[in-house]
């Protein structure tokens, strides 16, 4: 969780506001983009949608693993 | 057909179908009223969350503001969207779990105080008030220009809609109507973009078309990029370029700020927060926070291109026009007063960011005033200057220079001569947007007032009959109120609403953050923070916007912190104040303790706290 915030935080605020400027030399390859634009405008936002992607795999994944544990040591106890 | 026709025929379909999905959704008990009895698949709340979400802010002034700011206008994009990923990651599934109505629910339970909860439901109040005036005033817009009524009508039809569907369906009316209302509105912002992207650019996607070559044709057969023309045509007006950074008062210490501010008061808003609640299970909860994103995205992702399209034509249509020939839709829009054009005597329009520029709008100038203005103009030209006033010094420093933001995305289909259809189409969806998140408002306020206030704290032994009618007349009271503003709207709407942003991410965020997150936080430290970080937020604010204090510099930034940026400082004030305090007063009670352990645990992720089991319910 806090290796996705920080991914939160370099490519909102980091690429999007901080070295924007610096960013803004290069363009994006293939397009008239100026790369700190585009993080600013464009990159941020697809890079939000995967983090919470990303975020709700492992999270589901634990909660299921913690569950199926919880049910293990229950049915041990019954017997 | 004429675009008035249309506008009728997909208004009125569309206002048909949310009063039918209203009709067949209608509900009886609290629980439905207030969170869809839990019954809310993922996807479709991720829809109505994003519905409820985008704003008319979004839908209609969002792509306006990038336009005319450019680079900068990212903050938006970026503070927006930034802020959901705290919310999907931090609080939502931690809250879901929890399981009660309300965010001041959450603050007065956790914080074990009726103080606290006070605190909360004032915030959630404001926050809430100030959102719905924002929506009505683009209802206003949209039907002043479209249906040609007046404002005034056009305000009370809006209010009727929503006060039917929002009453007879609480919670689960309103979800199932944003589901729909999703997909008027993104449907009604993504056909213009494509097909003005295809025009200009020949790519349709518009995200691509924006950083692509524009058309030969378009460039006096040159490859040149759109990105790259803007920022020429933009220079040799005398604006800065499109994609400069930081330009202006929009220094990095101020982007970062006001996106940070935006991020964290987006993270504490009671109205998306509460949508949270209407799903089945935290599992549930997790996806729909990331459906919601996904659907939010498609408008955010395509926003910036609209932006810079309609800047292209903005400035393409109108500079060295004369008054024949200057475009249908400017004539269309001139009667509305959000673009005027204020002659220097030559018969040439020109739009630029020097002295020259005769591009205007009227704000909140009054009709006689601004006839006598335009009298006085006349007369100044007629008589070479000996007489009269140039109406152009009095409106730029009136701070009334170029046309107002509201117009851009719904002039843009219009500037780019798409079918009749298409533009009533857009309209459709301007109103779908506001309507979407003003009934997602009234019920905060209807749940803030008759549960929190009236339930959990005056009378806990009101039936389920008494709350469900209270929370229904709080609805009709907040709509008139909503509707009032709608019709005579307190000229600094958008520096309240920064203020709403402000105030959520010094009060809410933290309180939520801190109440998950540990256990030691008690009652005194939280509500003495809470009150640090809303005052100090107000008092800066009030100070800069009203009383014109010259913002703060901190001997550090040349430019002085924008006061939307200022919910940050308020917010670590917040924390500073909470953390500071908290090893000065005892923890909170092991009842409570045993709550955020609850909260936090992730076993039995099928089987959230039922609300009928919940403690205290």
């Amino acid at each position: 969780m806090a290796v996705l915030l920080s991914v939160w935080f370099v490519a909102g605020l980091g690429c999007g506001v901080l070295w924007a400027d610096w960013l803004n030399q290069y363009t994006l390859p293939g397009t008239a983009f100026p790369l700190g634009f585009w993080f600013a405008q464009q990159g941020s936002i697809v890079v939000f949608v995967a983090v919470i992607l990303v975020y709700c795999v492992l999270m589901n994944r634990l909660d299921r693993k913690h569950h199926n544990e919880l049910v293990e040591i229950r049915r041990k106890e019954g017997r | 057909m004429s675009i008035g026709l249309w506008t009728v025929i997909f208004v009125g379909g569309s206002f048909a179908l949310y009063l039918t999905i209203a009709w067949w959704a209608r509900v009886r008990d609290t629980k439905g009223f207030y969170v869809a009895g839990q019954g809310v698949p993922a996807a479709a709340n991720g829809m109505a969350t994003a519905a409820d979400w985008m704003s008319a802010a979004s839908f209609i002034s969002m792509a306006g503001l990038i336009s005319t700011m450019g680079y900068a206008g990212g903050v938006y994009l970026m503070g927006w969207t930034g802020g959901y990923v705290l919310l999907a990651l931090m609080l939502a599934p931690y809250l879901r779990k929890f399981g009660h109505f309300t965010v001041p629910d959450f603050v007065g339970d956790r914080y074990d105080s009726n103080v606290a909860r006070l605190v909360a439901v004032i915030c959630a109040l404001f926050v809430s008030f100030t959102y719905v005036a924002g929506q009505m005033r683009g209802v206003g817009v949209v039907f002043s220009r479209f249906i040609e009524v007046d404002v005034t009508t056009g305000v009370v039809i809006g209010m009727a809609i929503v006060f039917v569907y929002a009453t007879l369906g609480g919670m689960k009316g309103i979800t199932w109507t944003q589901v729909a209302q999703y997909w008027v509105l993104i449907t009604a912002f993504l056909i213009p973009a494509i097909a003005i992207s295809i025009m200009l650019t020949g790519a349709a996607v518009p995200s691509v078309g924006l950083g692509a070559n524009l058309r030969p044709e378009l460039a006096d057969g040159q490859v040149v990029s759109l990105l790259g023309k803007l920022d020429q045509i933009q220079t040799d007006l005398g604006f800065s370029r499109y994609t400069e950074a930081f330009t202006g008062s929009w220094d990095k210490v101020n982007v970062f700020f006001v996106a940070l501010a935006l991020m964290l008061g987006t993270a504490g808003l009671p109205h998306v927060i509460v949508r949270f609640y209407t799903v089945k299970t935290v599992k549930a909860a997790r996806w729909s926070g990331f459906w919601a994103l996904l659907f939010i995205a498609l408008l955010y992702v395509t926003a910036p291109a609209t932006a810079a399209f309609a800047r292209y034509f903005m400035i393409e249509s109108l500079n060295g026009k004369t008054a024949e020939q200057l475009p249908s839709w400017f004539h269309n829009w001139e009667k509305t007063g959000l673009i005027l054009w204020v002659d220097n005597g030559d018969g040439v329009v020109r739009y630029s960011a020097g002295a020259d520029n005769e591009i205007f709008r009227s704000g909140t100038l009054s009709g006689t005033e601004l006839s006598s203005l335009m009298v006085a103009n006349q007369q100044w030209i007629d008589s070479g200057g000996a007489e009269g006033a140039d109406a152009r010094l009095v409106l730029r420093e009136k701070k009334l220079s170029g046309p107002d933001m509201d117009i851009i995305v719904l002039a843009t289909p219009e500037m780019a001569q798409l079918s009749n259809w298409i533009i009533a189409f857009v309209a459709a969806g301007g109103l779908a947007a506001a309507l979407s998140t003003a009934s997602g408002l009234l019920l905060v306020i209807s749940s803030s007032v008759a549960h929190d206030l009236y339930y959990r704290v005056l009378n806990p032994k009101a039936t389920e009959q008494q709350r469900l009618l209270l929370g229904r007349a709080v609805i009709g009271v907040a709509v008139v109120i909503a509707g009032i503003f709608g019709i005579y709207p307190p000229g600094f709407v958008s520096q309240v609403v920064a203020f709403a942003f402000g105030l959520a991410a010094a009060s809410f965020f933290p309180a939520i953050v801190l109440g998950i997150f540990t256990k030691r936080v008690g009652t005194v430290p939280a509500i003495c923070g809470m009150l640090a970080g809303i005052g100090f937020t107000s008092w800066y604010i009030i100070a800069c916007v009203f009383f014109g204090m010259a913002p703060w510099n901190f001997g550090i930034f040349p430019a002085g912190i924008n006061p939307q940026g200022i919910g940050v400082i308020g917010m670590a004030l917040n924390l500073a104040v909470t953390l500071g305090l908290t090893p000065l007063f005892p923890p909170p009670s092991a009842k409570v303790q045993e709550m955020v352990d609850s909260v936090r645990e992730p076993e039995d992720a099928g089987a959230a706290v039922e609300i009928e089991t919940a403690p205290e319910h």
